[in-house]
Protein backbone atom coordinates (compact mmCIF):
# COMPACT_ATOMS: atom_id res chain seq x y z
CA UNK A 1 0.00 0.00 0.00
CA UNK A 2 0.98 3.82 -0.87
CA UNK A 3 2.39 5.60 2.48
CA UNK A 4 -0.29 7.67 3.56
CA UNK A 5 2.11 10.99 3.21
CA UNK A 6 2.79 10.05 -0.28
CA UNK A 7 -0.75 9.88 -0.80
CA UNK A 8 -1.92 13.03 0.73
CA UNK A 9 0.89 14.67 -1.06
CA UNK A 10 -0.48 13.44 -4.35
CA UNK A 11 -3.44 14.39 -3.62
CA UNK A 12 -2.29 17.46 -2.92
CA UNK A 13 -1.46 18.13 -6.06
CA UNK A 14 -4.56 16.59 -7.62
CA UNK A 15 -6.43 18.94 -5.68
CA UNK A 16 -5.14 22.19 -7.14
CA UNK A 17 -4.87 20.83 -10.71
CA UNK A 18 -8.68 20.36 -10.04
CA UNK A 19 -8.81 23.78 -8.64
CA UNK A 20 -7.01 25.65 -11.85
CA UNK A 21 -9.12 23.08 -14.03
CA UNK A 22 -12.64 24.78 -12.73
CA UNK A 23 -11.41 28.31 -12.87
CA UNK A 24 -9.81 27.90 -16.34
CA UNK A 25 -12.45 25.71 -18.00
CA UNK A 26 -15.22 27.31 -15.72
CA UNK A 27 -14.50 30.59 -14.42
CA UNK A 28 -14.82 29.37 -10.84
CA UNK A 29 -12.23 30.13 -8.49
CA UNK A 30 -11.75 28.09 -5.71
CA UNK A 31 -8.23 28.50 -4.66
CA UNK A 32 -9.94 30.75 -1.72
CA UNK A 33 -11.90 27.71 0.08
CA UNK A 34 -10.58 26.14 3.54
CA UNK A 35 -8.96 22.86 2.57
CA UNK A 36 -9.60 20.57 4.96
CA UNK A 37 -13.40 20.78 4.05
CA UNK A 38 -12.83 21.48 0.31
CA UNK A 39 -10.45 18.42 0.08
CA UNK A 40 -13.34 16.88 1.60
CA UNK A 41 -15.83 17.28 -0.76
CA UNK A 42 -14.35 17.08 -3.93
CA UNK A 43 -13.00 13.50 -2.42
CA UNK A 44 -17.02 12.74 -2.02
CA UNK A 45 -17.55 14.35 -5.61
CA UNK A 46 -15.10 12.06 -7.07
CA UNK A 47 -17.07 9.18 -5.56
CA UNK A 48 -19.86 9.97 -6.73
CA UNK A 49 -19.12 10.35 -9.94
CA UNK A 50 -17.29 6.87 -9.89
CA UNK A 51 -14.19 8.54 -10.67
CA UNK A 52 -11.35 6.82 -8.46
CA UNK A 53 -8.72 9.86 -8.09
CA UNK A 54 -9.38 13.04 -8.27
CA UNK A 55 -7.33 13.38 -11.76
CA UNK A 56 -10.08 11.27 -13.25
CA UNK A 57 -12.87 13.83 -12.02
CA UNK A 58 -10.18 16.83 -13.19
CA UNK A 59 -10.68 14.89 -16.59
CA UNK A 60 -14.30 15.11 -16.67
CA UNK A 61 -14.51 18.38 -15.46
CA UNK A 62 -12.49 19.58 -18.43
CA UNK A 63 -14.21 17.17 -21.55
CA UNK A 64 -17.86 17.62 -20.02
CA UNK A 65 -18.96 20.96 -19.76
CA UNK A 66 -22.65 19.95 -19.20
CA UNK A 67 -21.32 18.14 -15.79
CA UNK A 68 -20.58 22.14 -14.26
CA UNK A 69 -24.10 22.51 -12.53
CA UNK A 70 -23.39 18.65 -10.41
CA UNK A 71 -19.92 19.87 -10.02
CA UNK A 72 -21.02 23.53 -8.35
CA UNK A 73 -23.75 21.81 -6.41
CA UNK A 74 -21.33 19.15 -4.70
CA UNK A 75 -18.83 21.65 -4.28
CA UNK A 76 -21.31 24.51 -2.31
CA UNK A 77 -24.07 23.18 -1.17
CA UNK A 78 -24.57 22.97 2.62
CA UNK A 79 -27.61 21.94 4.15
CA UNK A 80 -30.41 23.53 6.59
CA UNK A 81 -33.36 23.61 8.29
CA UNK A 82 -36.17 25.79 8.39
CA UNK A 83 -35.94 27.98 11.37
CA UNK A 84 -32.47 26.56 12.15
CA UNK A 85 -31.02 27.78 15.17
CA UNK A 86 -34.73 29.30 16.48
CA UNK A 87 -32.89 32.17 19.00
CA UNK A 88 -31.81 33.51 15.94
CA UNK A 89 -35.12 33.88 14.63
CA UNK A 90 -36.92 35.02 17.01
CA UNK A 91 -34.33 37.96 17.38
CA UNK A 92 -35.11 38.49 13.79
CA UNK A 93 -38.47 38.86 14.75
CA UNK A 94 -38.38 40.73 17.81
CA UNK A 95 -36.10 42.59 17.79
CA UNK A 96 -34.58 43.20 14.17
CA UNK A 97 -37.78 43.62 12.47
CA UNK A 98 -38.90 46.15 14.23
CA UNK A 99 -36.40 48.65 13.25
CA UNK A 100 -36.72 47.58 9.30
CA UNK A 101 -40.18 48.39 9.42
CA UNK A 102 -39.42 51.83 9.62
CA UNK A 103 -38.00 51.71 6.18
CA UNK A 104 -40.77 51.95 2.94
CA UNK A 105 -39.64 49.03 1.10
CA UNK A 106 -37.18 46.16 2.81
CA UNK A 107 -34.42 44.49 0.46
CA UNK A 108 -33.07 41.29 2.33
CA UNK A 109 -30.42 39.35 0.90
CA UNK A 110 -30.11 35.85 1.83
CA UNK A 111 -26.41 35.03 0.47
CA UNK A 112 -25.71 31.21 -0.21
CA UNK A 113 -29.77 30.47 0.17
CA UNK A 114 -28.77 26.52 -0.44
CA UNK A 115 -32.20 24.85 -0.94
CA UNK A 116 -33.96 27.82 0.54
CA UNK A 117 -34.94 26.63 4.00
CA UNK A 118 -34.20 29.42 5.78
CA UNK A 119 -35.39 32.10 2.75
CA UNK A 120 -38.91 30.85 3.70
CA UNK A 121 -38.55 30.81 7.30
CA UNK A 122 -37.43 34.68 6.29
CA UNK A 123 -40.80 34.69 4.44
CA UNK A 124 -43.06 33.41 6.90
CA UNK A 125 -41.78 35.72 9.49
CA UNK A 126 -42.57 38.73 7.49
CA UNK A 127 -45.72 37.40 6.78
CA UNK A 128 -46.54 37.22 10.41
CA UNK A 129 -45.20 40.52 11.17
CA UNK A 130 -47.26 42.24 8.83
CA UNK A 131 -44.03 43.18 6.73
CA UNK A 132 -44.06 41.20 3.59
CA UNK A 133 -45.88 43.18 1.07
CA UNK A 134 -43.38 45.80 1.13
CA UNK A 135 -40.46 43.21 1.36
CA UNK A 136 -38.25 41.78 -1.28
CA UNK A 137 -36.23 38.95 -0.85
CA UNK A 138 -33.42 38.61 -3.20
CA UNK A 139 -32.41 34.86 -2.69
CA UNK A 140 -28.86 33.93 -3.79
CA UNK A 141 -26.49 30.65 -4.19
CA UNK A 142 -23.83 29.58 -6.33
CA UNK A 143 -25.47 26.38 -7.99
CA UNK A 144 -28.23 26.68 -10.36
CA UNK A 145 -29.26 23.08 -9.17
CA UNK A 146 -29.44 24.20 -5.67
CA UNK A 147 -31.34 27.50 -6.93
CA UNK A 148 -33.74 25.42 -8.67
CA UNK A 149 -34.48 23.38 -5.74
CA UNK A 150 -35.13 26.20 -3.20
CA UNK A 151 -37.48 27.75 -6.04
CA UNK A 152 -39.85 24.61 -5.44
CA UNK A 153 -39.93 24.61 -2.06
CA UNK A 154 -40.65 21.63 -1.83
CA UNK A 155 -38.52 19.08 0.95
CA UNK A 156 -38.82 15.65 2.80
CA UNK A 157 -42.23 15.39 5.03
CA UNK A 158 -39.97 13.80 7.63
CA UNK A 159 -38.51 17.42 8.33
CA UNK A 160 -42.04 18.89 9.77
CA UNK A 161 -41.41 17.33 12.98
CA UNK A 162 -38.19 19.25 14.12
CA UNK A 163 -39.48 22.41 11.79
CA UNK A 164 -42.02 22.84 13.02
CA UNK A 165 -40.89 22.71 16.62
CA UNK A 166 -37.63 25.03 15.45
CA UNK A 167 -40.90 27.58 14.18
CA UNK A 168 -42.78 27.43 17.66
CA UNK A 169 -39.51 28.22 19.61
CA UNK A 170 -38.96 30.85 17.59
CA UNK A 171 -41.87 32.86 18.30
CA UNK A 172 -44.33 31.53 15.70
CA UNK A 173 -47.19 32.82 15.92
CA UNK A 174 -49.33 30.19 14.03
CA UNK A 175 -48.76 26.53 12.85
CA UNK A 176 -46.11 25.27 10.71
CA UNK A 177 -49.18 23.17 8.99
CA UNK A 178 -50.60 26.76 7.76
CA UNK A 179 -47.52 26.70 5.20
CA UNK A 180 -47.26 23.85 3.77
CA UNK A 181 -49.45 20.89 1.99
CA UNK A 182 -48.17 17.32 2.52
CA UNK A 183 -48.72 14.88 -0.10
CA UNK A 184 -46.67 10.91 0.66
CA UNK A 185 -43.68 11.64 2.25
CA UNK A 186 -42.95 15.11 0.92
CA UNK A 187 -44.14 18.75 1.96
CA UNK A 188 -44.81 21.63 -0.57
CA UNK A 189 -44.36 24.82 0.79
CA UNK A 190 -46.90 27.11 0.11
CA UNK A 191 -46.63 29.07 -3.38
CA UNK A 192 -47.63 32.68 -1.69
CA UNK A 193 -44.80 32.46 0.48
CA UNK A 194 -42.59 32.59 -3.06
CA UNK A 195 -44.29 35.62 -3.86
CA UNK A 196 -41.59 38.47 -2.91
CA UNK A 197 -38.34 35.98 -3.54
CA UNK A 198 -35.89 36.66 -6.10
CA UNK A 199 -33.92 33.68 -6.77
CA UNK A 200 -30.67 34.87 -8.18
CA UNK A 201 -27.36 33.01 -9.03
CA UNK A 202 -24.78 34.84 -7.43
CA UNK A 203 -20.88 33.88 -6.68
CA UNK A 204 -19.76 35.79 -3.52
CA UNK A 205 -16.09 35.25 -4.84
CA UNK A 206 -15.92 37.31 -7.57
CA UNK A 207 -19.47 38.74 -8.28
CA UNK A 208 -20.34 41.94 -7.11
CA UNK A 209 -23.01 43.82 -4.93
CA UNK A 210 -26.64 44.09 -6.85
CA UNK A 211 -28.93 45.51 -4.46
CA UNK A 212 -29.14 47.89 -1.60
CA UNK A 213 -30.14 45.36 1.50
CA UNK A 214 -31.41 46.30 4.80
CA UNK A 215 -30.20 43.26 6.33
CA UNK A 216 -27.54 40.17 5.07
CA UNK A 217 -28.21 36.57 6.08
CA UNK A 218 -25.05 34.87 4.93
CA UNK A 219 -25.23 31.43 7.23
CA UNK A 220 -22.74 28.52 7.45
CA UNK A 221 -21.50 30.45 4.14
CA UNK A 222 -18.68 31.81 5.21
CA UNK A 223 -17.11 28.56 7.15
CA UNK A 224 -16.20 27.47 4.04
CA UNK A 225 -14.26 30.09 3.21
CA UNK A 226 -10.23 31.40 4.22
CA UNK A 227 -9.84 34.21 6.28
CA UNK A 228 -9.09 36.29 2.73
CA UNK A 229 -12.07 34.94 0.91
CA UNK A 230 -14.34 35.76 4.33
CA UNK A 231 -12.91 39.12 4.54
CA UNK A 232 -13.73 39.68 1.14
CA UNK A 233 -17.34 38.79 1.39
CA UNK A 234 -17.69 41.14 4.62
CA UNK A 235 -16.44 44.16 2.54
CA UNK A 236 -19.30 42.67 0.20
CA UNK A 237 -22.12 43.07 2.35
CA UNK A 238 -20.92 46.14 4.11
CA UNK A 239 -21.11 47.88 0.77
CA UNK A 240 -24.48 46.52 0.35
CA UNK A 241 -26.25 46.70 3.91
CA UNK A 242 -27.91 50.87 4.40
CA UNK A 243 -26.11 52.62 7.50
CA UNK A 244 -27.25 50.88 10.35
CA UNK A 245 -28.20 47.71 8.48
CA UNK A 246 -28.26 44.09 9.67
CA UNK A 247 -25.58 41.10 9.08
CA UNK A 248 -26.97 37.40 10.53
CA UNK A 249 -23.94 35.05 10.35
CA UNK A 250 -24.23 30.83 11.32
CA UNK A 251 -24.14 30.75 15.21
CA UNK A 252 -20.36 29.37 15.40
CA UNK A 253 -18.78 31.64 12.76
CA UNK A 254 -16.01 33.71 14.20
CA UNK A 255 -15.12 36.78 12.25
CA UNK A 256 -12.15 37.75 14.63
CA UNK A 257 -9.62 37.94 11.97
CA UNK A 258 -11.38 39.82 9.56
CA UNK A 259 -10.40 43.25 8.75
CA UNK A 260 -13.33 44.49 7.52
CA UNK A 261 -15.29 43.33 10.60
CA UNK A 262 -14.16 46.39 11.99
CA UNK A 263 -17.20 48.07 10.02
CA UNK A 264 -19.55 46.06 11.82
CA UNK A 265 -20.60 46.49 15.56
CA UNK A 266 -22.39 43.48 17.39
CA UNK A 267 -26.29 43.69 17.65
CA UNK A 268 -26.20 40.12 19.67
CA UNK A 269 -22.88 38.68 19.83
CA UNK A 270 -23.65 35.28 20.59
CA UNK A 271 -26.51 34.97 17.62
CA UNK A 272 -24.19 36.60 15.58
CA UNK A 273 -26.21 39.56 14.36
CA UNK A 274 -24.09 42.32 13.41
CA UNK A 275 -25.16 45.95 12.58
CA UNK A 276 -23.11 48.29 9.74
CA UNK A 277 -21.43 51.11 11.76
CA UNK A 278 -22.45 54.91 10.97
CA UNK A 279 -19.72 56.11 9.89
CA UNK A 280 -17.11 53.37 10.18
CA UNK A 281 -17.20 54.08 13.69
CA UNK A 282 -18.60 51.49 16.03
CA UNK A 283 -22.64 51.85 16.68
CA UNK A 284 -24.59 51.21 20.18
CA UNK A 285 -26.24 48.10 19.75
CA UNK A 286 -30.12 48.27 19.25
CA UNK B 1 6.48 7.09 24.74
CA UNK B 2 5.83 8.39 21.01
CA UNK B 3 6.11 11.70 19.71
CA UNK B 4 2.34 12.91 20.08
CA UNK B 5 1.59 16.18 19.14
CA UNK B 6 -2.29 15.62 19.73
CA UNK B 7 -4.94 13.71 20.72
CA UNK B 8 -8.63 12.88 19.16
CA UNK B 9 -11.42 11.37 21.21
CA UNK B 10 -14.64 9.99 19.82
CA UNK B 11 -17.61 8.90 22.13
CA UNK B 12 -21.75 8.44 21.73
CA UNK B 13 -23.96 7.22 24.27
CA UNK B 14 -22.31 6.24 27.92
CA UNK B 15 -19.71 9.52 26.39
CA UNK B 16 -20.00 11.95 29.21
CA UNK B 17 -19.40 9.56 32.06
CA UNK B 18 -17.27 8.20 30.14
CA UNK B 19 -14.94 11.88 29.24
CA UNK B 20 -15.42 12.71 33.19
CA UNK B 21 -13.22 9.21 33.95
CA UNK B 22 -10.72 9.98 31.42
CA UNK B 23 -10.42 13.88 31.87
CA UNK B 24 -9.93 13.79 35.27
CA UNK B 25 -7.00 11.23 34.87
CA UNK B 26 -5.24 13.51 32.46
CA UNK B 27 -2.32 14.97 34.07
CA UNK B 28 -2.43 18.74 34.03
CA UNK B 29 0.87 18.99 32.50
CA UNK B 30 -0.26 17.37 29.25
CA UNK B 31 1.16 19.99 26.69
CA UNK B 32 -0.59 18.25 23.78
CA UNK B 33 -4.51 19.53 22.53
CA UNK B 34 -7.49 16.89 23.04
CA UNK B 35 -9.88 17.20 20.89
CA UNK B 36 -13.39 15.42 21.28
CA UNK B 37 -16.32 14.66 19.53
CA UNK B 38 -18.92 13.91 21.53
CA UNK B 39 -22.79 13.09 20.23
CA UNK B 40 -24.23 14.79 22.80
CA UNK B 41 -28.10 15.12 21.47
CA UNK B 42 -27.96 18.75 23.71
CA UNK B 43 -28.63 22.29 21.77
CA UNK B 44 -25.69 23.63 22.74
CA UNK B 45 -21.73 22.82 23.81
CA UNK B 46 -21.55 25.21 26.32
CA UNK B 47 -23.44 23.00 28.92
CA UNK B 48 -20.74 20.26 28.54
CA UNK B 49 -18.33 22.12 28.76
CA UNK B 50 -19.15 23.32 32.11
CA UNK B 51 -20.13 19.89 33.23
CA UNK B 52 -16.60 18.45 32.22
CA UNK B 53 -14.81 21.15 33.14
CA UNK B 54 -15.47 20.42 36.46
CA UNK B 55 -13.79 17.92 36.61
CA UNK B 56 -11.23 17.87 34.00
CA UNK B 57 -7.66 18.40 34.79
CA UNK B 58 -7.52 20.55 31.51
CA UNK B 59 -9.65 23.74 30.84
CA UNK B 60 -12.57 22.65 28.62
CA UNK B 61 -13.83 24.88 26.16
CA UNK B 62 -15.79 24.65 22.10
CA UNK B 63 -13.53 24.50 19.51
CA UNK B 64 -13.61 27.88 17.64
CA UNK B 65 -14.01 28.74 14.39
CA UNK B 66 -10.80 29.58 12.73
CA UNK B 67 -8.77 30.10 15.73
CA UNK B 68 -5.66 28.06 16.60
CA UNK B 69 -6.14 24.38 18.06
CA UNK B 70 -4.29 25.28 21.86
CA UNK B 71 -2.02 22.75 23.64
CA UNK B 72 -3.34 21.53 26.90
CA UNK B 73 -6.78 22.41 26.26
CA UNK B 74 -9.77 20.07 25.86
CA UNK B 75 -11.60 20.96 23.10
CA UNK B 76 -15.43 20.05 22.00
CA UNK B 77 -16.88 19.78 18.66
CA UNK B 78 -19.85 22.41 18.53
CA UNK B 79 -23.13 20.65 18.21
CA UNK B 80 -24.16 20.59 14.61
CA UNK B 81 -21.61 21.39 12.80
CA UNK B 82 -18.44 19.35 11.67
CA UNK B 83 -15.13 20.11 13.28
CA UNK B 84 -12.02 19.63 11.33
CA UNK B 85 -8.42 20.86 11.34
CA UNK B 86 -7.03 22.19 8.78
CA UNK B 87 -3.17 22.28 7.70
CA UNK B 88 -1.93 25.44 9.34
CA UNK B 89 -3.53 24.11 12.79
CA UNK B 90 -6.52 25.62 13.05
CA UNK B 91 -10.18 24.89 13.39
CA UNK B 92 -12.89 24.47 10.61
CA UNK B 93 -16.44 24.00 10.76
CA UNK B 94 -19.17 22.75 8.33
CA UNK B 95 -22.63 21.81 8.00
CA UNK B 96 -21.95 19.27 5.32
CA UNK B 97 -24.58 16.11 5.55
CA UNK B 98 -24.35 14.22 8.61
CA UNK B 99 -22.01 11.16 8.56
CA UNK B 100 -23.24 8.18 10.11
CA UNK B 101 -26.23 10.09 11.13
CA UNK B 102 -24.08 12.05 12.90
CA UNK B 103 -23.03 16.13 13.05
CA UNK B 104 -20.25 16.48 14.12
CA UNK B 105 -19.19 12.72 13.35
CA UNK B 106 -16.00 11.60 15.06
CA UNK B 107 -14.66 9.99 11.54
CA UNK B 108 -14.48 13.37 9.95
CA UNK B 109 -12.97 14.61 12.85
CA UNK B 110 -10.06 11.77 12.98
CA UNK B 111 -9.80 12.21 9.36
CA UNK B 112 -8.55 15.47 9.07
CA UNK B 113 -6.42 15.23 12.12
CA UNK B 114 -4.59 12.26 10.99
CA UNK B 115 -3.94 14.85 7.33
CA UNK B 116 -2.50 17.20 9.66
CA UNK B 117 -0.52 15.22 12.90
CA UNK B 118 -0.42 12.00 10.87
CA UNK B 119 2.39 9.58 13.04
CA UNK B 120 1.95 12.17 16.37
CA UNK B 121 -1.35 11.53 16.37
CA UNK B 122 -3.35 9.80 19.13
CA UNK B 123 -7.10 8.10 18.70
CA UNK B 124 -9.46 7.48 20.84
CA UNK B 125 -12.52 5.75 20.60
CA UNK B 126 -14.94 5.28 23.65
CA UNK B 127 -18.34 4.00 24.86
CA UNK B 128 -21.09 4.49 21.82
CA UNK B 129 -23.87 2.98 19.75
CA UNK B 130 -22.90 3.41 16.35
CA UNK B 131 -20.08 2.86 14.04
CA UNK B 132 -18.90 6.14 13.74
CA UNK B 133 -15.18 6.47 14.34
CA UNK B 134 -14.17 3.26 13.09
CA UNK B 135 -13.48 4.40 9.54
CA UNK B 136 -11.90 7.44 11.34
CA UNK B 137 -9.59 5.41 13.40
CA UNK B 138 -8.23 3.14 10.68
CA UNK B 139 -7.55 6.44 8.69
CA UNK B 140 -4.97 7.60 11.93
CA UNK B 141 -3.25 4.39 12.44
CA UNK B 142 -2.86 3.94 8.57
CA UNK B 143 -1.41 8.14 8.81
CA UNK B 144 1.54 5.65 11.05
CA UNK B 145 -1.01 6.99 14.41
CA UNK B 146 -1.74 5.46 17.27
CA UNK B 147 -5.32 3.55 18.54
CA UNK B 148 -6.53 3.40 21.35
CA UNK B 149 -9.75 1.73 21.89
CA UNK B 150 -11.70 1.17 25.56
CA UNK B 151 -12.09 -2.86 25.84
CA UNK B 152 -15.65 -3.32 24.33
CA UNK B 153 -16.57 -5.39 27.52
CA UNK B 154 -15.94 -2.05 29.80
CA UNK B 155 -17.90 0.01 27.93
CA UNK B 156 -21.16 1.04 28.51
CA UNK B 157 -22.02 0.13 25.07
CA UNK B 158 -20.16 -1.87 23.18
CA UNK B 159 -21.30 -1.18 19.69
CA UNK B 160 -18.50 1.53 18.82
CA UNK B 161 -15.44 0.56 20.41
CA UNK B 162 -16.12 -2.90 18.74
CA UNK B 163 -16.50 -1.56 15.37
CA UNK B 164 -13.38 0.73 15.54
CA UNK B 165 -11.13 -2.98 16.32
CA UNK B 166 -13.19 -4.58 13.47
CA UNK B 167 -12.26 -2.03 11.06
CA UNK B 168 -9.64 -0.21 12.47
CA UNK B 169 -7.71 -2.64 15.00
CA UNK B 170 -6.08 -0.97 18.09
CA UNK B 171 -2.44 -0.57 19.24
CA UNK B 172 -4.20 -0.84 22.99
CA UNK B 173 -7.45 -2.32 24.11
CA UNK B 174 -8.07 -1.45 27.74
CA UNK B 175 -10.42 -0.29 30.18
CA UNK B 176 -11.84 3.05 30.50
CA UNK B 177 -9.87 3.19 33.80
CA UNK B 178 -6.32 2.72 32.23
CA UNK B 179 -6.44 4.76 29.07
CA UNK B 180 -5.42 8.31 31.73
CA UNK B 181 -2.55 6.58 32.60
CA UNK B 182 -1.63 5.12 29.69
CA UNK B 183 -1.79 8.54 27.66
CA UNK B 184 0.01 10.45 30.47
CA UNK B 185 2.62 8.15 29.67
CA UNK B 186 2.35 7.98 25.96
CA UNK B 187 2.19 12.44 26.09
CA UNK B 188 4.15 13.53 28.53
CA UNK B 189 8.21 13.61 27.93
Amino acid sequence: MEPLGDELAREGIELELFIQAMHRRHGYDFSQYAPASLRRRVRQLAERFGCDSISALTGRALHEPKLLPQLLEGLSVPVSDMFRDPAVFRALREKVLPLLASYPQINIWQAGCAHGEEVYSLAILLEEEGLYERSRIFATDLSANALRQAEEGIYPLREAKQWSRNYQAAGGTRSLVDYYNARYDLLKLDDQLRRNITFAQHNLASDRVFCEAHLVLCRNVLIYFSNPLQDHCLALFRDSLVRGGFLCLGMCESIDFADSAGDFAAADASLRIYRLAANGAAMAAP
Amino acid sequence: MMNAAAIVVGCSTGGLDALKLLLGGLDRRLPQPLLVCCHTGSETIELLCELLGRVSALPVIAAAERHAVRGGHVQLAPTGYHLLVEPDRRFALTTDPRVNHSRPSIDVLFASAATVWREALIGVVLTGASADGAEGLRLVRRAGGCAIVQSPADAQIPVMPQAALDRAGADYCVPLNDIPPLLNRLCLP
